[in-house]
C-alpha cells in the first residue's frame, strides 16, 4: 500500500510512515463512520471493497499485462453462481465457505483460460471486442440455462443464497455483545472483505514484483521483444487471464453470500464498464491508483445520489434523472476530466526500479 | 576455431511469389565474429528472423550447436542459446533500463508460482540473484549509471547498448546483432566496435548484420554476402573486398574489373 500513503495529501512526501498509518486507520474505522450516517452507508463501503477486488483483478489482466478485457464481470457472475449452486436452497447443496470460495475461483481461472486460449493472437481494440463478446455469452447463459432443464433458473435468479459461516458463525447476523451493544452484520462483512482486499494486495504485489510480472510487463511494452528473450507468451498470457479471473471469481462467491440473491442482471456489460474506468481513472498498473479509483468511482455516485434525489424532489416534485443514470453520467465525466488533466490516472504508475532506494541506492552510485 | 556452432542448411524462404532466402547455407564457427552484409532488400534481416523463430522457413534447416533447431519458436530458440537484437530498437519502454536486463534473466530463473506467492528462500534468493547480475551487465556494456532511467527516455546509442545487455543477459552462445551500428556516429561506433570485441573475447560467438563497411571488415572474422535471397560470397573481408561478383552486387557491374 505504498503507493496509497503517497497519495495522502501534504503528509505522504514527508511521512510515509505516517501516511501509511492513516490510510489503515482510516479503512479500519470507516464503518464505524459509515454507521453513525446509517445502515446504507455501511453497505455502500461494502460493496466498494468488493469493487476494490474486481478492480484489482482487472488491473492484473490490463495494466500489468496490457490485455485489455471488456468482458472481466464475467468471472465474477461465474464466482457468484458458483455460491448460488453450492450453497443455497435450489440444488439444495450447503457447503461451507471454505469450499465454495475456492470452487468459485477455480471455476473462474478456468473460465480465464477458456476466454485466454482463442484470443492470444489478438491485442487492443480486436481482443476488446471479443472479451466483450464473452462477458456477454456469460450473462445470456445465465439468462437462459432454465429450459430445457433448470440450472441457473433464468433471469429470475437464484435465491436465500447462504450467508458467509466462519467457524459455523454466521456473519449475517448481529453479534450481541451486551445488551446495548451488537456488532452490525455489514460491519462484520466490511472486516471479511478488507482481510480479502489485504490478502489480493499482498498476492498481486508479490506476483507484480517477480520474474512473472515482469514477463507481463515485458509483454505489455512489447510482444515481439518479449519472445526474442525467451519468455512463453502464450503462457505468461493465459496465467494472466486466469489470475486476473480468480480474483473475480472470489469477489463474486463474496458478493453472493453478502448479497443473498444472483441474477444475470448483476452481470451487464455496464458492470464490465464500470470496473474499467475504475482502473483507468485510479490509474492502470498502479496498486494504489488502482484501489483509490475503485473506492472513488463507488462512493461518489452514492454521494451523488444522496444528494441528487432530494435535490430533484425540492425543484420539481419529482425525479427526473434516475440514479443509475446519474452514476453512467458521473463515471464518463470522470473519464472526461481524467483524460484532460491527468491523463495517467489519479496516481500513475511508476517503473519499480525508478526509485533508486529501491533498487539498493548503494550499488547505483558505486 | 573450427568447432561448427551454427550450420544453415538450404535455408529458403518464400513471401507469396517474392523469393527472399534461396538455398542459402553457411557455417558458423564457435568464437568468431561472423558479419552478414549485402545491399538493402538482400534478405539479411529475413536470414535473422528465419533463424530465431520470427518465421518459418519454406525450406532447409539449422544445426545448432549438434541438433536442430526448432523453427516459428522464438522462446525455444533463445532458450536453445541464440539472442538477437532487432534492427530497429524494441526495448520495454515503460520499464527502467535495469528492468529490460532484469526481464531478460526470465529464462535462466525458475522461481515457481508457489515461490513468488509464499516469497520462499529461493525466490528471493534468485530475485536478488537477478538484480545483482543485472547491474553487472549495465556495467559491462557501460550504461550502469542510467539502470533508473526509463529506456524509453535513454540516449539512442545507450538504447542500442541496453538491448545487447539485454540479450546477454539470456547467456546465449550466439549472439545475433541486426544493424547495431544504424544511426550512431563515429565514437559510438568506435565503442560499438570495442563492446563487441571484449563478447567475442568472453566466450560468445557473434553473428553481425551490418552496412557499415568499415566496421564489419574492421571486426569480422568472415563475411558472407546476400543478394537477392543468394548467397554470393563467403570468406574473409579481405578476400570478399576483392570478389567481383560482391563489388557489382554493390556498386553495379560498370564498376567490377
Amino acid at each position: 500500500m505504498y503507493e496509497l500513503a503517497e497519495a495522502v495529501p501534504w503528509l505522504g512526501s514527508r511521512n510515509p510512515r505516517a501516511a501509511r498509518g492513516v490510510v489503515l486507520a482510516l479503512m479500519l474505522i470507516a464503518p464505524m463512520i459509515a454507521l453513525s450516517a446509517g445502515n446504507t452507508w455501511v453497505r455502500i463501503l461494502d460493496f466498494a471493497l468488493l469493487y476494490v477486488m474486481l478492480a484489482l483483478g482487472l488491473n492484473l489482466v490490463v495494466g500489468f499485462a496490457g490485455l485489455l478485457d471488456l468482458g472481466y464481470i464475467a468471472f465474477y457472475a461465474v464466482g457468484a453462481y458458483t455460491w448460488a449452486f453450492l450453497a443455497s436452497p435450489h440444488f439444495g447443496l450447503h457447503l461451507p465457505f471454505w469450499i465454495v470460495l475456492p470452487a468459485g475461483a477455480g471455476f473462474a481461472a478456468l473460465a480465464g483460460l477458456i476466454l485466454g486460449a482463442p484470443v492470444l493472437r489478438l491485442r487492443g481494440d480486436y481482443l476488446a471486442i471479443v472479451t466483450l463478446g464473452f462477458g456477454e455469452i456469460v450473462r445470456i447463459f445465465m439468462n437462459n440455462l432454465n429450459h430445457p432443464i433448470n440450472i441457473t433458473n433464468g433471469p429470475q435468479g437464484v435465491n436465500m443464497l447462504d450467508s458467509l459461516s466462519l467457524f459455523g458463525w454466521d456473519i449475517s447476523r448481529h453479534i450481541q455483545i451486551t445488551d446495548d451493544f451488537k456488532i452490525n452484520s455489514l460491519v462484520l462483512f466490511y472486516y471479511v472483505f478488507l482481510l480479502c482486499v489485504v490478502g489480493s494486495v499482498i498476492v498481486i504485489r508479490r506476483l507484480q514484483l517477480s520474474r512473472v510480472g515482469r514477463a507481463w510487463a515485458a509483454i505489455r511494452d512489447d510482444e515481439l521483444a518479449a519472445k526474442a528473450i525467451g519468455i512463453n507468451v502464450r503462457n505468461m498470457k493465459l496465467l494472466a487471464f486466469s489470475m486476473g479471473a480468480t480474483f473475480g471469481g472470489v469477489a463474486g462467491g463474496l458478493f453472493g453470500s453478502f448479497q443473498g440473491f444472483v441474477s444475470p442482471e448483476s452481470f451487464s456489460l455496464m458492470e464490465s464498464i464500470a470496473i474499467l474506468t475504475m482502473v483507468v481513472f485510479g490509474g492502470m498498473g498502479n496498486l494504489g491508483g488502482v484501489i483509490l479509483g475503485a473506492i472513488a468511482l463507488s462512493l461518489l455516485p452514492e454521494l451523488l445520489r444522496s444528494v441528487a434525489l432530494p435535490v430533484q424532489q425540492a425543484l420539481f416534485g419529482h425525479v427526473i434523472l434516475d440514479p443509475e443514470v446519474l452514476r453512467m453520467l458521473l463515471l464518463s465525466l470522470a473519464m472526461i476530466f481524467m483524460m484532460l488533466l491527468r491523463p495517467a490516472g489519479l496516481l500513475p504508475a511508476h517503473a519499480r526500479y525508478s526509485r533508486p532506494e529501491l533498487a539498493g541506492a548503494g550499488r547505483i552510485t558505486e | 576455431m573450427s568447432i561448427t556452432l551454427l550450420e544453415a542448411q538450404n535455408i529458403g524462404k518464400r513471401f507469396g511469389g517474392l523469393t527472399a532466402l534461396s538455398d542459402v547455407s553457411l557455417t558458423i564457427r564457435k568464437g568468431e565474429v561472423y558479419g552478414l552484409i549485402g545491399p538493402n532488400g538482400a534478405g539479411k534481416t529475413t536470414f535473422f528472423n528465419v533463424l530465431t523463430g520470427a518465421y518459418t522457413p519454406n525450406g532447409g534447416e539449422f544445426i545448432f550447436a549438434g541438433s536442430e533447431l526448432p523453427t516459428g519458436k522464438p522462446h525455444e530458440v533463445v532458450a536453445r542459446g541464440i539472442a538477437r537484437t532487432f534492427q530497429n530498437i524494441r526495448l520495454f519502454r515503460e520499464m527502467t533500463a535495469l528492468e529490460n536486463v532484469m526481464a531478460g534473466h526470465h529464462l535462466r530463473s525458475d522461481s515457481s508460482l508457489w515461490g513468488i506467492l509464499t516469497q520462499n528462500r529461493h525466490m528471493r534468493e534468485e530475485e536478488r540473484l537477478i538484480t545483482e547480475r543485472a547491474f553487472e551487465m549495465l556495467r559491462y556494456v557501460g550504461i550502469e549509471r542510467h539502470a533508473t532511467t526509463l529506456s524509453r527516455n535513454l540516449s539512442y546509442g545507450d538504447q542500442r547498448r541496453l538491448e545487447i545487455a539485454r540479450a546477454l543477459a539470456t547467456e546465449p552462445q550466439l549472439l545475433a546483432l541486426d544493424e547495431p551500428a544504424a544511426g550512431m556516429n563515429a565514437t559510438e561506433t568506435s565503442q560499438l566496435r570495442d563492446l563487441i570485441s571484449t563478447i567475442r573475447q568472453d566466450g560468445v560467438t557473434v553473428l553481425l548484420i551490418e552496412h557499415d563497411v568499415k566496421l564489419v571488415m574492421g571486426l569480422c572474422d568472415r563475411v558472407a554476402v546476400l543478394n537477392f535471397g543468394k548467397k554470393i560470397a563467403e570468406d574473409v573481408p579481405a578476400e570478399v573486398q576483392k570478389n567481383p561478383e560482391v563489388i557489382e552486387a554493390y556498386l553495379g557491374s560498370s564498376h567490377a574489373h
